[in-house]
């Protein structure tokens, strides 16, 4: 019970107190499931930087003539390590392709929603009033909707494009941003650094942007870390139903969506990008977990 | 009490009206409606008809107010495919989901919850540790996938039980297990966190030290006070209930609402769409005037501050 009272201390106290020696010190090493979840979401990015170098064929190439072949170790060839689709088409090279294209997605849509979360809140911190009831609002609309729902709405109504995709994506979590940035903002005010930079002379833009902001940002970036891997199951689930990266392009959703129909002949094709998804959505939410236990106290 | 369930309700009201604007907006944003259901080759004579018939020469304003208005009568259009009602449409669809859901629902709480409070008891133990990975590898599995495995061991690989379609409760088993299984991890980290927080606060201390026995204190004092951010969640899951299966409907081949929205946006029929557009609002704005109506009756403080602040 006591443990629990001191693991509770560093919400209130700075992180240098006495009471919060112990558990700080145990945290400052990094847990071993955090290192394979960094070195995995290295060799992610690695894989989606490198993409062209890294893949043995590009991901639309044919070869009609080794159509389903299995992966090595279930009797294929070397020539195709992971096996090919139902049109000969290299796994290994489409996976890399998928991870690339998955990636952009998530990370285009994560920094979208962030700056249009992060402004809208500043803003209604910053007019409060009827601005902030507008802000509120939307914040309680976006909160109320699955968004899976208004994502396939919209695609029905526009079409699919990638650039519409990813703006779509954008708009997933904006609201959580945007409160804790209003929070936080409205809390910054109180605490005088803010009024301090204002009786300066600063204007709006460097109080919030250069005051403000870097004093919330790990709070923020915990959220971004949570928020990322929502983003790639998102986009996966939606071009796994079809309706999100379209072909000629892949994505890992994409894969698994279309190898489905090879399901009981030819499962590679749908395992090894399954296996990326949830090693990547995994990797990024244990070390979002990491990170928010050690910056943010208040985020439990 | 009664001015904070008038405020909910307006904030309610007010969100509906905001679905109900989204869906026109988007809607007329997205091009002519007559061309995207039409095929382009169509005589001019034929589209001019049928813009005519839709109403889609007002001005803008107008088909907004008629939109209003008609929703408001309960006509949410026929669909644009075969002239049904798609309010009818939708309706002989919800059983269906409802026959998947409802049950994932009674799982998620059934062993999401529990596990939380178990792994929260028993903090850093092995077994939190378990749950705890459990919750994440639960929540970070897509629906699609564990789906898909669940087929390719227990219907492909075993052949224990059929792997789409909907003829008898054997075909609900595997569709309900990956809604739940997902559900329950994500109730079981939520149920955790709160369990920590509340057994954390001074009044379990007070009650330990003043010699209230841990289990009394817990059912007591930690348990009700863990449930209230619980609520939110399971509220949030109970709104769901016509919409959180999309994608486990589409994987399993299950005529539900889900697959009707996923075939309505392929085809672009836009009166569908909206159809359950709105009517997953109207059940996800319910859920949560509902949770507020529990957050009455589970915090006692919440009851008396409003009611003071109204007299």
């Amino acid at each position: 019970m006591s443990d629990l009272a001191l693991r509770e201390a560093p919400a209130a106290a700075p992180p240098a107190s006495l009471a919060s020696a112990p558990p700080a010190r145990r945290r400052a090493r990094l847990p071993p499931l955090v290192i394979l979840a960094l070195a995995w979401l290295a060799l992610m990015l690695l894989t989606a930087l490198a993409a062209d170098l890294v893949s043995p064929y590009p991901h639309t190439a044919l070869d009609l003539q080794n159509r389903l072949t299995p992966p090595i170790g279930l009797g294929g060839a070397w020539a195709h390590p992971l096996g090919t689709d139902e049109l000969g088409r290299d796994v290994l090279s489409r996976l890399v392709a998928s991870i690339r294209m998955s990636l952009l997605i998530a990370f285009g849509a994560t920094v979208i929603s962030a700056a249009l979360g992060i402004s809208l809140g500043f803003l209604a911190a910053h007019f409060r009033g009827l601005a902030e009831q507008a802000v509120m609002a939307l914040v309680d609309f976006q909160a109320a909707m699955p968004f899976l729902i208004l994502a396939l709405a919209v695609l029905a109504f526009f079409g699919n494009a990638l650039p519409l995709l990813i703006c779509l994506l954008g708009l997933h979590g904006w609201e959580r941003y945007a409160r804790i940035a209003r929070g936080l903002a409205v809390s910054a005010d109180a605490q005088g650094y803010a009024a301090a930079a204002r009786g300066l002379g600063a204007s709006p833009w460097r109080v919030y942007g250069r005051h403000v902001l870097p004093n919330i940002a790990s709070t923020l970036i915990v959220s971004m870390t949570l928020a990322f891997p929502e983003i790639i199951l998102l986009e996966s689930g939606l071009s796994f139903l079809g309706l999100g990266v379209q072909p000629p392009m892949t994505s890992l959703g994409n894969m698994v969506g279309y190898g489905r129909e090879y399901l009981t002949r030819a499962p590679w094709i749908l395992l090894a990008p399954s296996a990326v998804i949830v090693l990547t959505t995994l990797s990024v939410s244990l070390l979002g977990d990491w990170l928010r236990d050690r910056l943010d106290p208040t985020l439990r | 009490m009664l001015r904070f369930l008038l405020i909910r309700l307006a904030r309610a009201l007010l969100t509906l009206a905001l679905v109900v604007t989204f869906a026109f907006v988007v809607l007329r944003l997205s091009g002519d409606p007559a061309l995207l259901i039409m095929s382009a080759d169509a005589p001019p004579e034929a589209i001019a008809a049928f813009r005519a018939a839709w109403g889609l020469n007002d001005p803008l304003w107008q088909q907004y107010l008629r939109y209003f208005n008609a929703i408001f009568r309960g006509d949410l259009g026929q669909s644009m495919r075969d002239g049904r009602p798609a309010i009818e449409l939708v309706a002989e669809r919800v059983p269906a989901t409802l026959a998947l859901t409802i049950p994932a629902l009674l799982i998620k709480i059934g062993l999401g919850i529990p596990a939380g409070v178990y792994a929260a008891l028993h903090r850093n133990s092995f077994a939190d540790r378990a749950v705890m990975l459990l919750a994440v590898a639960g929540f970070t599995v897509p629906s699609f996938v564990l789906g898909l495995l669940l087929v390719l061991v227990f219907a492909v690989t075993l052949g224990w039980l059929p792997s789409g379609g909907q003829e008898s409760w054997r075909h609900a088993v595997l569709p309900v297990i990956t809604l739940g299984i997902g559900g329950a991890a994500v109730l079981a980290r939520f149920t955790r966190s709160a369990m920590l927080e509340v057994l954390g606060q001074p009044y379990m201390r007070t009650a330990l030290a003043k010699g209230v026995p841990w289990s009394v204190a817990v059912r007591r004092h930690a348990l009700p006070n863990a449930a209230i951010p619980t609520v939110t969640i399971v509220g949030f899951m109970m709104g769901s209930l016509l919409a959180g299966a999309v994608v486990v409907e589409s994987v399993f081949s299950w005529p539900g609402v889900g697959r009707l929205l996923v075939v309505a946006v392929a085809n672009r029929d836009l009166a569908v769409v909206q159809c359950i557009l709105l009517l997953v609002a109207a059940t996800m704005v319910m859920a949560n005037l509902l949770v507020d109506l529990l957050y009455g009756v589970l915090d006692p403080r919440l009851r008396l501050s409003a009611t003071g602040g109204a007299a």
